[in-house]
């Protein structure tokens, strides 16, 4: 297993160094100017100058690319010129937030999809079916940020069962000490039920609307999968032998339904990651996903090749997690690498 | 973990989750003493850097500076028709210094003796020398600012004793002493700094970023970038009335929708950039105090780049003038929050002010027939631009402009610009047609004139405007203001908003409004020319 895991990831190494170069490319060819930008509206050509000198932007390309990579060897993302602070710790700290955000919109898009997915495959063209393809259509079909407003005007404006959307905490609450970056699990380690509850009452909201917008992938692939299986022999020859419904379903069919709805949750995942940026500007979440977009329109180097390069590694881990968990799954997988 | 299992706890995680139902936000007698205390504001993007004399620190840095460190001199307060506080202007009054004795070519500063940094430091006139040295050294807007008033170079500032400072003009210029009271030249903690600064960073730059330094009324707590600022009140500050509220928390919202919801669910206090639409129904429904104050010295314009063809004839300059739908603007754009800067009565005579309203408006006829005049009877075709960051104001006004436009037969494409090429596109002077704002913190005419049309072609002057009549009374405005000599003052200052209004290289358009929007126990909001909040005077009541 472990030498398992050591060749996939050595296979890594040639896209992340890909990743490298066309990032740091693609940010050089963006239009905008950020030492113009930074420079401020009241600034002379000499002071616009004077702080491409000081960003090191005048130097030919080659060697901002190798400055870049030897910073990069030793750990260091770079300086965000929007925030004034490293990348590395803005990453540190953003990730969590979002990946905490979308963990928990997976799990309640998971804890609705996937039931329903089942019951629209056993129970097909009936009621339930039709309800689910309804679901899943108003789910995709719903800008992210509509539902975001949308349920920030319900819950919070008109009936005040959530709290002000102002990101992971109301003001009043300091951050929990830092063990997972996850607030929620943080607070939990350090036994405070009061922040635990405050961070909950922040993030439900949100994470529902993540979750309203991932349904629709993860109930049709649900379905689809399932169709699949019950269709087949041995769910057949299962039924044939007097087999209880439930455990047919459950435990025959739906295990072996799973390899490809762990693939779809691996893509939403990694999706929604990148592009929960419209829920975290609707609910001022202080996710990667907005630092990124906002550094992109100050054309803010740093960050933008920062984030792009935490997306790739991340992307990578989670693919080497499905792949680990195919094997969990099924033990076919196993056997035939 | 086998499959078995992984199945068991991915099933139980999922029930978990379903059964799992929030509860509203509970609050208890404590947070709500403690939130009584609070200020909230709350607005759409928050500062880069703390220190005004970083690089690029951009404008919400700004108020993080202004409220934080102390400087030489500040301005008096004054009281309008509608009881709503503005800076004045004329009232310069000490802040640092305790005395000021302006002589012909150099102003003495005593310094108080009880002021001290937020680490218990004294202030002396090290630290005052150190830190106006500071802003005209580093390069940037910092020093750009400093020259504005005259002040250039380190010599000018001479420590005389402990707690006098002199301060030695390079020519007499009447911006000195106000250019002394913007944000800028504040006073930081030299000793602090310099022991953190580096030989690649002597001024200390690095520190600064994050780590106030400053003597000012407040003191920030918490910094999260993007985030939130907290500041708390500087228990120690005595050169001033002791402020009132003792937390402030900035928070970064960056949904319009969501601030708007936060004032009228009363869970923000104070937020200040608000889409006009939302201030001007937030307004009639009456549930929050909205103060509007028009920009000091700033102006909306239409620029045209004089050096090409067709905006190279004036006709045609003032034919675009007579084309623009300036009250539609003024009604489906800005929702009346602005001050018109047109339509004044033909024969209105002018004023040795600005910004003031022009002769033009919306006159179509008028337009075709300077356009005939100007030999294009067929009209043209060329791009207006605008600026992506400001798209919630210049998108639709552009829109209407290009519709007007057309009746006359000019036909445009509208081009939208990214925030941030924004500046790059407007510095190379190409831009045949655009819309911009100007604005100056310090509040005098030829200011204005000087950077936006005057002849040396400063980077505000987009429209690359030239004309010896121009620079004549420019020059002549500020060498009488220099000398004190009114009458030639007011005389120049009329030349040369005629000229502009005669030539109309740029059209101004309007005089924005700032908007705050606060609830009703919040008081004390003051306009200053920064025209960002003064948390000082600021009241909230249980």
């Amino acid at each position: 297993m472990l030498g398992k895991i050591l060749k996939r990831l050595g296979t890594v190494v040639p896209s992340l160094i890909g990743v490298v170069i066309v990032t740091f490319l693609l940010t050089r060819v963006m239009p905008g100017d950020p030492a113009a930008y930074f420079a401020g509206p009241a600034a002379t050509p000499e002071a616009i100058e004077e702080i491409r000198r000081s960003l090191g932007l005048d130097r030919p390309l080659l060697e901002q690319f190798l400055a870049y990579v030897v910073d990069l060897a030793q750990g260091d993302l770079g300086t965000s010129l929007t925030t004034g602070l490293p990348v590395m710790h803005e990453i540190t700290t953003r990730l969590p937030a979002s990946a905490e955000l979308t963990l928990l919109g997976l799990i309640v898009s998971m804890a609705i999809a996937l039931p329903l997915g089942v019951l629209a495959a056993v129970r097909q063209g009936s009621w339930i079916d039709h309800l689910s393809r309804v679901i899943a259509t108003a789910g995709v079909s719903l800008p992210v940020f509509f539902t975001g407003l949308l349920l920030v005007y319900v819950f919070y404006f008109i009936l005040g069962w959530a709290p002000a959307p102002m990101g992971r905490l109301d003001f009043f609450f300091s951050d929990p000490e830092r063990v997972t970056g996850f607030f929620l699990i943080d607070s939990l380690l350090m036994g405070d039920l009061e922040l635990f509850r405050a961070a909950f009452s922040q993030i439900w909201l949100p994470a529902l609307t993540l979750g309203i917008f991932s349904l629709a992938p993860i109930t049709r692939m649900t379905r689809a999968s399932m169709l699949a299986v019950l269709a087949s022999d041995f769910v057949r020859t299962a039924r044939a032998n007097g087999l209880p419904p439930g455990k047919v379903v459950i435990t025959y069919a739906f295990r072996n339904a799973l390899l490809p709805i762990i693939t779809t949750l691996g893509m939403v995942f990694s999706f929604l990651l990148g592009a929960n940026v419209l829920v975290e500007k609707v609910f001022a979440w202080p996710g990667i996903g907005s630092y990124a977009v906002e550094a992109l329109i100050a054309s803010d180097f740093a960050p933008v090749q920062g984030f792009v390069l935490a997306m790739a590694i991340l992307y990578v881990l989670l693919n080497l997690l499905i792949d680990i968990l195919y094997g969990v799954i099924d033990p076919r997988v196993r056997i035939e690498a | 973990m086998n499959r078995r299992e992984f199945l068991k706890t991915t099933t139980a995680t999922a029930l978990g989750a379903a059964a799992g139902v929030a509860a509203p936000a509970f609050i208890n007698k404590a947070q709500a003493q403690s939130r009584a205390e609070t200020l909230l504001i709350v607005s759409e993007s928050g500062p880069n850097n703390i220190d005004i004399h970083g690089v690029g620190t951009n404008v919400p840095g700004y108020e993080v500076s202004w409220n934080t460190n102390a400087r030489l001199l500040s301005h008096g307060m004054k009281t309008d028709e509608t009881g709503k506080q503005l800076y004045d202007r004329d009232a310069i009054i000490p802040e640092l210094a305790e005395d000021m004795t302006v002589g012909d070519m150099s102003a003495t500063f005593k310094l108080r003796k009880d002021a001290t940094f937020h680490d218990g430091t004294p202030v002396t006139a090290r630290d005052v020398k150190w830190s106006l040295d500071r802003a005209v050294s580093v390069g940037g807007f910092p020093t750009f600012q400093m020259k504005a008033g005259s002040l250039e170079k380190p010599e000018q500032f001479v420590v005389l004793d402990d707690h006098t400072v002199r301060v030695d003009f390079l020519r007499k210029d009447r911006l000195t002493i106000p250019d002394l009271a913007v944000i800028v030249p504040c006073v930081i903690n030299s000793e602090l700094v310099k022991s953190k600064a580096t030989a690649e960073d002597p001024w200390g730059l690095d520190y600064t970023k994050v780590n106030g330094a400053g003597a000012g009324a407040y003191k920030v707590v918490k910094w999260t970038a993007g985030t939130e600022v907290v500041y708390e009140r500087n228990e120690d500050w005595k050169l001033g009335p002791m402020p009132k509220v003792k937390r402030i928390v900035w928070r970064m919202v960056p949904s319009a929708g969501n601030r708007r919801a936060l004032l009228e669910r009363g869970d923000a206090d104070i937020s200040y950039d608000l889409p006009n639409k939302d201030f001007v129904e937030l307004k009639d429904a009456g549930k929050l105090n909205i103060v509007s104050t028009p920009y000091s010295n700033g102006v909306q314009y239409l620029g045209m780049n004089v050096t090409k063809p067709p905006f190279d004839n004036p006709l045609v300059r003032q034919a675009v003038a007579c084309a623009v739908p300036y009250q539609k603007i003024m009604d489906a754009v800005l929702f009346g929050l602005a001050k018109p800067m047109f339509g004044a009565a033909p024969g209105t005579p002018t004023e040795a002010k600005w910004p003031q309203a022009t002769t033009f408006s919306t006159d179509l006829e008028k337009a075709k027939a300077l356009l005939t005049e100007a030999g294009y009877p067929d009209g043209f075709e060329t791009t207006l631009s605008f600026d992506l960051g400001f798209a919630g104001v210049n998108e639709p006004l552009c829109v209407l402009v290009q519709e007007s436009l057309a009746k006359v037969g000019i036909r445009t494409t509208i081009n939208k610009i990214p925030g941030a090429n924004w500046r790059t596109e407007l510095n190379k002077k190409e831009l045949p047609l655009y819309t911009n704002v100007f604005s100056g913190w310090l509040d005098y005419p030829e200011y204005f004139f000087f950077w936006c049309y005057h002849g040396n072609n400063s980077v505000f002057n987009t429209m690359s405007y030239q004309s010896p009549t121009m620079d004549g009374f420019i020059d002549g405005a500020r060498a009488a203001a220099a000398a004190g000599d009114t009458a030639a003052y007011e005389a120049d200052c009329k030349g040369f908003v005629d000229l502009a209004f005669k030539d109309v290289p740029r059209i101004p358009l309007y005089q924005p409004y700032v908007n705050v929007a606060m609830q009703k126990n919040v008081s004390g909001y003051q306009y200053w020319f920064h025209r960002r909040l003064d948390y000082r005077a600021l009241v909230k009541e249980a």
